[in-house]
Formats: C-alpha cells, structure tokens, sequence
C-alpha cells in the first residue's frame, strides 16, 4: 500500500532548506539578468530606473529555484526522464526534519505553526510602528511613503498569514487525525502550499528593498499600476498566497470527502472539520479570481496592457469586482475556521453535545453559499450601479442569520453545562463576544446610508479587526492552547496562559473599542496625520496597542520557554475529550493508525450514560507492505 | 541537552531576535531627508532649484528639487521657515516642459503680489509649457514653473545640481508662512517620466518632488 | 431555553427579566444619551438621515447585544463545574421549536432592517435620493431643475471644482449656497479618490473615467471639513481642505468674485488621463 511509504517520508535525502535558498538566490540572479537583457532598453523601464520584467521574472525563478532546491521538482523530472520515482526516502529525525520538504502531515502542521507565527510577528510589529506613527497628528515619524509601505506590509502580511492561520497548523495537523486518515489526500501538494505561502511572506519582505507600495493589502489600479516596483512585491507575494489557498482547498476537500474512516458520517463529523470543509469551497472559489485580477495588473505594469487603465479603455471597476469577488469570500474565509474551531472546544470544556449540531453546520454553509453573493457592499459608494445597492444590503444583512446559528449553537451548549474555565475555553468564549462586537458594528456598514458616512473610516477598521483579530485569532489562540500538548507532547504553563488572556483580552478591546469612534468623528484609514482634537484617542489606542503587543510576548515567551526549557510532559487526554484525534498516543506515531479504526458515535457524546466510545481501533490483520 | 544548555540557547535565541527586531525597526527609520535653514536672514530668501534627472544612485533618471543653504546645493525638500513671516522664493528650473493635466494650476494661487518668470511680472503660464510647480495647499499656494524649451541651447547634461550657466529659467514670488506647523509641498505637473499619468516614482517621495515645510 | 424551562424556571426567568431590564435602560441612553451627538450630525438633510440611520439601528442592535452578553455573562456564572467535579452535563442535543424561532426572529429583524435601509436609501428629499452617497451616472431621481452642479474633480493630492452653471469656473475651495440641492459630479484625473465632505454627510469615489452623481441639501451656514476616502497615494492623508456654505447672497458675491485667467479646457463629464501623462 502506498500511502504507508508515503506517509512516512518525512525528509528528502540531499534536499533541504539551505538547498533552497541555494536555488532561490541563483533563479533570483538569472532572472534579473534576463530582464535586463529583455528590456533595459524600453523607455518606460530607462525612465523609471525600475525593470518590473526583470523583478518578476526573478520572484518567478527564484520560487521555482527554491521549490527545486526543496526537493519539489524530484518526483515530476524522474517521472518525466521515465525514471522510477524514489519514494523510499531517508526519514529525518529530530529538527531536522521540519528544515526541509516533508510530506507527514504532522511536520506540515508544525512548520504552518511556525512559519506563520514568524510573520504574524513582523506583522504585529508593522502594526506598532503604525501606532508609533500615529502618537501625533504631525510632524511625522516615518516619511509618508515610508508610512503607506509599513500599512501595506501590515495588512498584506497580515491577510496572507491569517488566511491559513487555522487551516495551516489545525487543519493539516488534525484533520487526518479526526478523520482517521494516515496522511492528506495529496502530501506532495500539501507541502508545496506551505512551502510557497512562507516563500510569498519573504518575497512581501523584499518590497522594503524596491521602495515599497502604497496600495494597502487591496492594490487598486491606478494606483498600483503607477507604483514602485515594491508593488511587483505584493503582487507576487499575494499570487503566491492565492495559489497556495488553492492547494490547501482541493488537500482538504479530497481529503475529507474521500479519506473519512468507516462509521464516519457526515452526521458525525466534527464541527471543526466542517469548518475546514466549507473554507476550503471558498478557498477554490475565490484565490482564482484574484489570480486572475493580480495577473492583469501585473500586465497593466509591465506590458503596457490597459484592463484597468480608463485612457485605454479599461476600468478601475473590474478590479474592484474582481477583487472584491475574492475579498469577500476571503473575509469568510478567515471567520468560518474560527466558527469551527470554537464550537469544537466548547463542548468539550462544557461537557455537554454540541448544542444543534446540524444548525450549526447550516451555518457554517449558509455563510459559505452567501458570501459569494455580497461582495459589492464595499463599493455602494464607488459609482457602480446604483440601483443594485438595495440588493446587496439585503444579501449582505441576510448572513448574519447564519452566522447568529453559530451563536445559537454556543448558547445552547453552555446552557446548564458544568464550564470548565481552562485556558482555552477563556479564548474560545471571548471568541464570541469579540465576534458580537464586529458583527453587530457589521450591521452598521450593511446599511446604505450608515455607510455613506462610515466607508472608508476608521471604523470600517475597528469592525474587521473585531472579526479577524478578536475573532479568528481569539480562536487560533484557543486552538493553540487546546492541542499544544497533543501537538508537542508538552504542556504550556497555565498561569502564563490566563495573564495572557486577560491583558489580551483586556487591551485588545482597549485598542480597538475606541476606533469605532475615531471613525465616526471622520478619520480616514491609511492616513498617517490626522485631526489634532483626535490625538487624545489617538494616544489612547496606540499605548493600548503596546499592551496588546506586550501581551503576545508573554504568550511566546510561554511558548518558547514551555517547549524549550520545562518541557513538562503532557498527558494523552489531558481535556478529557471524547474526539478522535485525543484517543491517539502522544506522540502521535508517524503513520497516525497502524490500522484504519471505525468510528462507532459521534465526537460530542458527553453526559450521554449510554455513550459507546468513539473509535474501535483494530489490531488484527497487519497491512501489506509495499507499493 | 541539559537544562542550562536549553535556558542558555533560549536566551540567545532571543538576543539574536532583539537585534534583527531592532534591525527591522531601523530600516525603517532611515531614508528621510534632514531639514535645511534654507532662509537667510533677515529677508528670508529661499533658493531652489529643479532638475531633470537625479543623477545618483539609485534613482538617476529620478526628476529633483534641490534646495540651497548658504552656497551649498542640498538634496532634501524638507525645508525650515519662520512662522508668520514673508519668504522670497526663488525657483530655478533646469527641466524641460511637461504640461499640467488640469490647467488650473497654471496661474499662481496664494502668492504675496505676484510672480516673476525670468524677471517678467506673470499673471499665467501657458498650461502646455509648465515644468513644475510648487504648491503648498493647506497654506493655498500654488505656483507654476516654466520649462526650459526643448531646442534652447547648452542644456544641463551633468548630474545634479546643475551649473548655473546652463539653459534654466528663473521664478521668484512671494510667500507669507502662517501659524507654525508642518505643511506638506508637492508639484502638480505630472513630470515623472514613464510612471502612468506622470505621477510615480519621483513624485510620491520626499526628498524628490514632495516635502515639508517646517514652519517655526 | 423552553426546553428546560419546566425543570429550572428560575434561570430563563431572570435572564429575561435582566435582559428585559437592560436592554430599557439601554435603549433610552442609546435615544436620549448618544442620540443626540450621534454623528454625522445634521448640517444638510442628508446628514440628517444618516444620523438618524445610524441611531435607528443602535437602538435595534442594543437589545440583541445586550441579550447575547446577558446570556453569556449569567451561563458563565451559573453554570461552573464545582472543583474537582469530573461529571458531565445534561445529555441535550438541541431544540428544533428554539431554533426555530431564532431562525424565524432573525430573518424578521433582517428583513425590517433591509427594507428600512432600502426606504431611506430611495426616499426622496427636496428632489434628492441616495442619502448623500455616490450613485454613478444615472442616479436614482432627476435633480431638480434649481440644483447647483458641482464637478468634483480629485487629483494627486487635491480636490478642485467646477462650476458648469456660471462660466466654467474652476476653483481650489468649495463653496456652496444653503438651501438649494447640491449635485456633485465626482471624477479624477489620475488614480481613485473618494471625496468625503463629512458634515454634510457626502462620500463618493472619485474614479477616473466615471461620472459618480451624488446629491445634497445643506440647511446651514458654515464651514464643513473635506477628505480624500480612499488611498490615493503619498499624501492621502494630507489631502484635507474645508469647504464653505454660504447663503444664497453670499454665494452669489463669491461667484461674481471668481475669475478663470487661465483658459481652462471644456468641461467634460469624464477625464481619460494620458497614461504618459508627462514630456521629457
């Protein structure tokens, strides 16, 4: 059998990172020279003093480089020669295998873990020189294209890296192991997203170095055609996170689908794997029309092409559409993993079912289906039709009925339930009261003539880091500390844990509680001088944004200080769960199931006195070895 | 490893990312141009000049103001003024013509008096014929800046700044800083060779086409 | 929960009755408290509208955020497992008549507000609709025929406007009588702006290309502030400036003062700016 072979190489002989960057450096390098050697000589590019041909290609070459020097290209060129593919691999022991191609999906899930929380972290520090920018109204501390790069980068960054938050460690770490799979559907293609997601964040890095852009994280033309090549950056990057989204949608849906273990219902099926299952419908949706709007925008840049430029005939419009096609779903994309996440550690800390399971998976899907259907709610006052705008009013208020049956199904779990008060069910309830602020502060941009005087505003600011801060990272953060010890065979320092809590909690708001009303008295996003009589609140919010930082650094120093130094041993089951994934041993062994088990009940039987447990493993009938 | 082996990586770990954080911090903090005493007292007369091209690394084909303080050519735009006062401007301008997008630009706005284009008292340029233009809009300035001709002979050829016995042209005018503060300057002739509508590069950066106005 | 109502009445009841209590309480500060300085104000009709939107909807969200927090703040003070109690809750697996009427509640209040939005958004007011936001080209109501046409044209890094109705005249302040519909045509020269006249409730985008109508009557003399909304580039947030409402007399004197040395180009609807917008 394959799969077992596969499942097993968790290292590729001679590849490694270092062989990576090796052929990063060098396709960086031929690429430049063959843009110079292309078109050093159009006036545009001897004008500018940039060649945006040679940038691309470069970012092309180097990510197909290091792609190659990982390992990647090994298996499509010996098949190509008519070579047999080596699929008996030396297995890496140690660190070492995480500094290199693997395809266990339980190295993947680490490497997510860490190779987002890096760039969490330069975003969060992008996010405090925001902050250190705007103490004053005037004069400024950045030089303002410098400021524009810095918002830029934090909310590329941040966009790009939040898009897998979830899905990156949780999905690929325990979705096989709650489905009773022994590996992703696709483990190659498992790699190569994680891979091209953490080589995107560096190439958004290298945008420092071409003098930036000043587009934000939604690169509107003209704007983002008139640009540094800094933009070259983004684009790339953000194609790179698309194409990455797309990976993980077709891994997971296949998976999911296809790999579940007997007895596996869809009935049955854990909330959080629901939640992966409709991400990952948005996640093959929408990154392709994004694909598609940054592909015409780097022509635009660099071939003189003119879909979004008026003097050609093009329109601004179409990349709003298509853009905003993605960027909706997109925001969907970065709440609907939190919604599953939550509702799985809920019960288990509250020791009841999972109130209305089939309501709240309604919900999840009913957000999936209508998040395609709203996406012009950020354009009602950019001159597009007018008389759609009722329409997607309708659509867009219409969601918050199945987003409100994710709350229904957390209130109905913790009524009259024996709460356990652990550290991650601190995060997963202040998940919901985060949520309520963002979605209620949601109602007001829905709402035409509300709108009118908040787009574009602080406030629509402090309502989308309500849901993607306060929300999904709230419950990536109960995520984290719920599986840290399955995940690590460790355990996390609890009293760290709740001071994280609380001065999170406690300065989150603090921070963006008062930009619902830096908004309303008319400040602009993006902007790095402002009103003097909004520096007091100004103040207010950056020291509170200090906090809020300080508070992240006591949860990594938790992290590191608990995996690196106590390295208290945890136990199996330390929550007591009843789910698949906890039945496991810890360690969980490289090939998860020595034989594939049958799910006898559902994952949230708790309180049931009649209650079977939930997984029968087999011992008998050892597998056949061999291809 | 031992436990005093793993705390003693642990805290060189963090040392390690102290420095590249602080290194991050820094990249960002460079780059901006240092402000010039560019009025001499006590009439305040303030000289700048307008080039084609840049002519240093990185951005050489990068289209300049440059600023004078005492005898010396300063490449900044950031530019200290005192407050409620009147400053004589002089613009000389190396460039050649661009043309404004929106014509408007192209009589003075704000000045104290008027303008003079090579000594000749102006009420308007021809729209077509502006290089540049120095305006401050929170202090209701707008100046335009006439353009070399293109056949005008011996034109500058060298980096910057540009000797003075090349073809240029002279602007002076008049302006009155208000209350103190920091008032952003920018030109509005889109003069920035080969970025969409003339505006990139060049044009959206400070030290180049865009500054400040340190009002004292 | 009707559900278990009938084996502990006293936690459903005093939910509601503190719910109840609250949300009251609440509603009238959110009335009488906030209402009253609930931006944008109400300097023009359009404003006006939006104030009273945004004051509209606080008062339906405060009873639904006060209910969810109740709910979450009582069950988690209630319902703690006792120290070293190891025991599970009751076996509840859900409520079909409760999500039934949650479902059927929340599809009402959505409803209502769509269709109160919707009202707002198409009513006309003096011969203007659309509450102040940019519509494109083809507005939804004729202005009226006495309206002043504003042309609004964003430029890296300033708004200027012309007056199609007295010459032509283009200027680098806005200046608009009290009491007589406003029309702003919103375009650019170059990259997307968005023209945010705050007090007097106006946003639209200015894009290159396009003609993007919005209306406004102003009730008073002032001044009022003006933004650029959407990222444009270096100075966006430097592009800030003040406009003035003047009354009718007043604006008429300022038209007459205004003069245009430059000739300026016909006005058009819409710019197309060269993309090599520029010479050597």
């Amino acid at each position: 059998m394959t799969e077992i072979v596969v499942s097993n190489r968790s290292g590729f002989r001679g590849y490694s990172v270092l062989t990576g960057i090796v052929g990063a450096v060098v396709g960086y390098g031929i690429g430049i020279w063959i843009g110079h050697q292309m078109a050093d000589r159009f006036t545009w590019f001897a004008d500018t003093g940039q060649n945006d041909i040679g940038i691309l290609l470069a970012y092309l070459l180097s990510t197909t480089g290091f792609l190659g020097g990982l390992g990647f290209l090994d298996y499509p060129l010996r098949r190509i020669v008519g070579q047999r593919p080596a699929l008996a691999v030396k297995s890496k022991r140690g660190a070492a295998k995480y500094l290199g191609m693997s395809t266990d999906h339980k190295v993947i899930g680490l490497q997510y873990l860490i190779g987002i929380a890096f760039f969490f972290f330069i975003g969060g520090l992008n996010a405090m020189l925001i902050r250190t920018e705007l103490l004053r109204p005037n004069p400024p501390v950045f030089s303002p294209g410098q400021y524009l790069t810095i918002v830029g980068m934090h909310s590329t960054m941040m966009i790009m890296m939040v898009s897998s938050i979830i899905l990156g460690p949780f999905g690929h770490y325990f979705v096989p192991l709650m489905i009773g799979a022994r590996r992703m559907a696709f483990p190659r293609l498992e790699a190569l997203s994680f891979w091209i997601l953490i080589f995107g964040g560096f190439i958004l890095l290298t945008a420092m170095s071409y003098g930036g852009f000043p587009t934000g994280w939604t690169g509107y033309p003209p704007l983002a055609i008139q640009a540094n090549a800094g933009m070259d950056a983004y684009v790339f990057a953000f194609f790179l996170t698309g194409s990455a989204m797309i990976l993980n949608a077709v891994n997971m849906m296949a998976t999911i689908i296809s790999m579940r273990a007997p007895g596996l219902t869809w009935g049955r099926l854990p909330i959080f794997v629901w939640g992966m299952m409709t991400t990952s419908v948005l996640m093959l949706l929408g990154p392709p029309v994004l694909l598609i709007a940054l592909f015409m925008e780097v022509l635009d840049r660099t071939a003189s092409t003119s879909f979004f430029l008026p003097a050609g005939g093009g329109s601004p419009f179409l990349y709003e559409n298509l853009f905003w096609f993605f960027g909706h779903p997109e925001v969907y994309i970065l709440a609907l993993p939190g919604f599953g996440l939550v509702l799985e550690i809920l019960p288990v800390f509250a020791r009841k079912p999972l109130w209305g399971y089939r309501i709240a998976v309604s919900g999840s899907v009913g957000v999936t289906l209508l998040s395609f259907m709203v996406w012009q709610h950020h354009l009602f006052v950019s001159g597009i039709n007018a008389t759609l705008r009722p329409f997607y009013m309708f659509t867009t208020e219409l969601i918050s009925v199945p987003t409100g049956f994710i709350f229904l199904a957390a209130m109905g779990t913790l009524w009259r339930a024996k709460i356990r008060f652990t550290v991650p069910m601190l995060f997963a309830l202040a998940f919901f009261f985060n949520f309520l602020i963002g979605g209620i502060s949601g109602v007001f941009l829905s709402d035409v003539p509300s709108d009118v005087s908040l787009h574009g505003s602080y406030f629509v600011m402090a309502h989308f880091h309500y849901t993607i801060m306060g929300g999904l990272v709230f419950a990536f953060l109960a995520g984290l500390y719920y599986w840290f010890p399955k995940m690590t065979g460790v355990e996390l320092n609890e009293t760290l844990g709740k001071i994280h809590f609380w001065t999170m909690f406690i300065s989150f708001n603090s921070t963006f509680l008062p930009l619902f009303a830096l908004g309303m008295l008319d400040m602009p996003r993006r902007v790095s001088t402002y009103a003097p009589h909004l520096q007091f609140l100004n103040d207010w919010v950056s020291i509170s944004a200090y906090c809020l930082f300080a508070s992240m650094l006591v949860f990594l120093a938790n992290f590191v200080w608990s995996l690196a130094v106590t390295r208290k041993p945890a136990a199996q089951n330390p929550w007591d769960s009843r789910s698949l994934e906890w039945q496991l041993p810890t360690p969980v062994p490289v090939h998860n199931f020595d034989n594939i088990p049958t799910i006898q009940s559902g994952p949230y039987e708790y309180g049931n006195p009649n209650a079977v447990p939930i997984v029968a493993f087999h011992t008998a009938e050892p597998m056949t070895a061999g291809d | 490893m031992t436990r005093g082996a793993r705390i003693a990586s642990v805290l060189a770990g963090t040392a390690v990312t102290a420095v590249l954080v602080a290194y991050y911090i820094a990249t960002w903090v460079v780059n901006y141009p240092p402000a010039v005493d560019a009025a001499s007292a006590p009439s305040n007369d303030v000289t700048l000049q307008t080039v084609a091209a840049y002519g240093h690394s990185p951005h050489s084909s990068w289209v300049s103001y440059y600023v004078k303080q005492g005898s010396e050519w300063r490449h900044s735009t950031v530019i200290n003024l005192p407050a409620h006062s009147l400053v004589h401007i002089t613009i000389i301008n190396f460039d050649g013509q661009s043309g404004l997008r929106n014509p408007l630009w192209a009589r003075p706005i704000g000045v104290v008096g008027g303008i003079t284009v090579d000594g000749k008292p102006t009420s308007a340029l021809d729209p077509d014929a502006a290089s540049h233009s120095f305006a401050v809009p929170d202090l209701g300035i707008s100046v335009p800046v006439l353009g070399v001709g293109d056949n005008a002979p011996n034109q500058c050829a060298t980096a910057a700044p540009c000797p003075i016995g090349t073809a240029h042209t002279t602007t002076t005018f008049t302006i009155r800083t208000g209350a103190p503060g920091h008032y952003r300057w920018q030109c509005f002739v889109p003069c920035a060779a080969g970025f969409i509508n003339g505006f990139g590069g060049p044009m959206q950066t400070v030290g180049f086409m865009d500054g400040y106005l340190n009002v004292a | 929960m009707s559900h278990d109502a009938g084996s502990s009445p006293a936690h459903g009841r005093r939910i509601i009755t503190t719910w109840l209590a609250l949300s009251v309480i609440g509603v009238l500060a959110v009335i009488f408290g906030l209402g009253p300085h609930m931006p944008p104000g109400n300097v023009s009709d359009q404003a006006a509208e939006q104030t009273q939107t945004n004051t509209v909807l606080a008062v339906v969200m405060t009873p639904i955020f006060i209910g969810v927090i109740t709910f979450f703040v009582y069950a988690i003070a209630t319902f703690r497992a006792k120290e070293g109690d190891t025991g599970d809750g009751p076996y509840v697996k859900g409520d079909r008549q409760l999500s039934q009427m949650w479902v059927g509640g929340s599809i009402v209040i959505v409803l209502a507000l769509a269709i109160y939005g919707t009202f707002e958004l198409l009513a006309a007011d003096k011969g203007i609709a659309g509450v102040g936001g940019g519509q494109g080209s083809s507005p939804i109501v004729t202005a009226p025929a006495n309206a002043l046409q504003v042309q609004v044209i964003g430029q890296q890094w300033a708004f200027t406007y012309r007056y199609p109705q007295y010459g032509d005249i283009e200027t680098v302040r806005l200046v608009i009588p009290v009491d007589r519909p406003v029309i702003f045509h919103v375009t650019s020269l170059d990259v997307m702006h968005s023209f945010w006249a705050y007090q007097i409730g106006v946003k639209a985008d200015a894009v290159p290309g396009a003609d993007n109508v919005a209306g406004v009557t102003v009730d008073h003399t002032g001044t009022f502030d003006i933004r650029c909304a959407e990222l444009c580039g270096v100075w966006h947030g430097n592009m800030a400036s003040k406009g003035s409402v003047l009354s009718q007399a007043g604006f008429a004197a300022w038209i007459a003062r205004q003069s245009t040395p430059v000739p300026l180009p016909g006005r058009r609807p819409v710019y197309y700016p060269d993309p090599n917008g520029r010479a050597g």
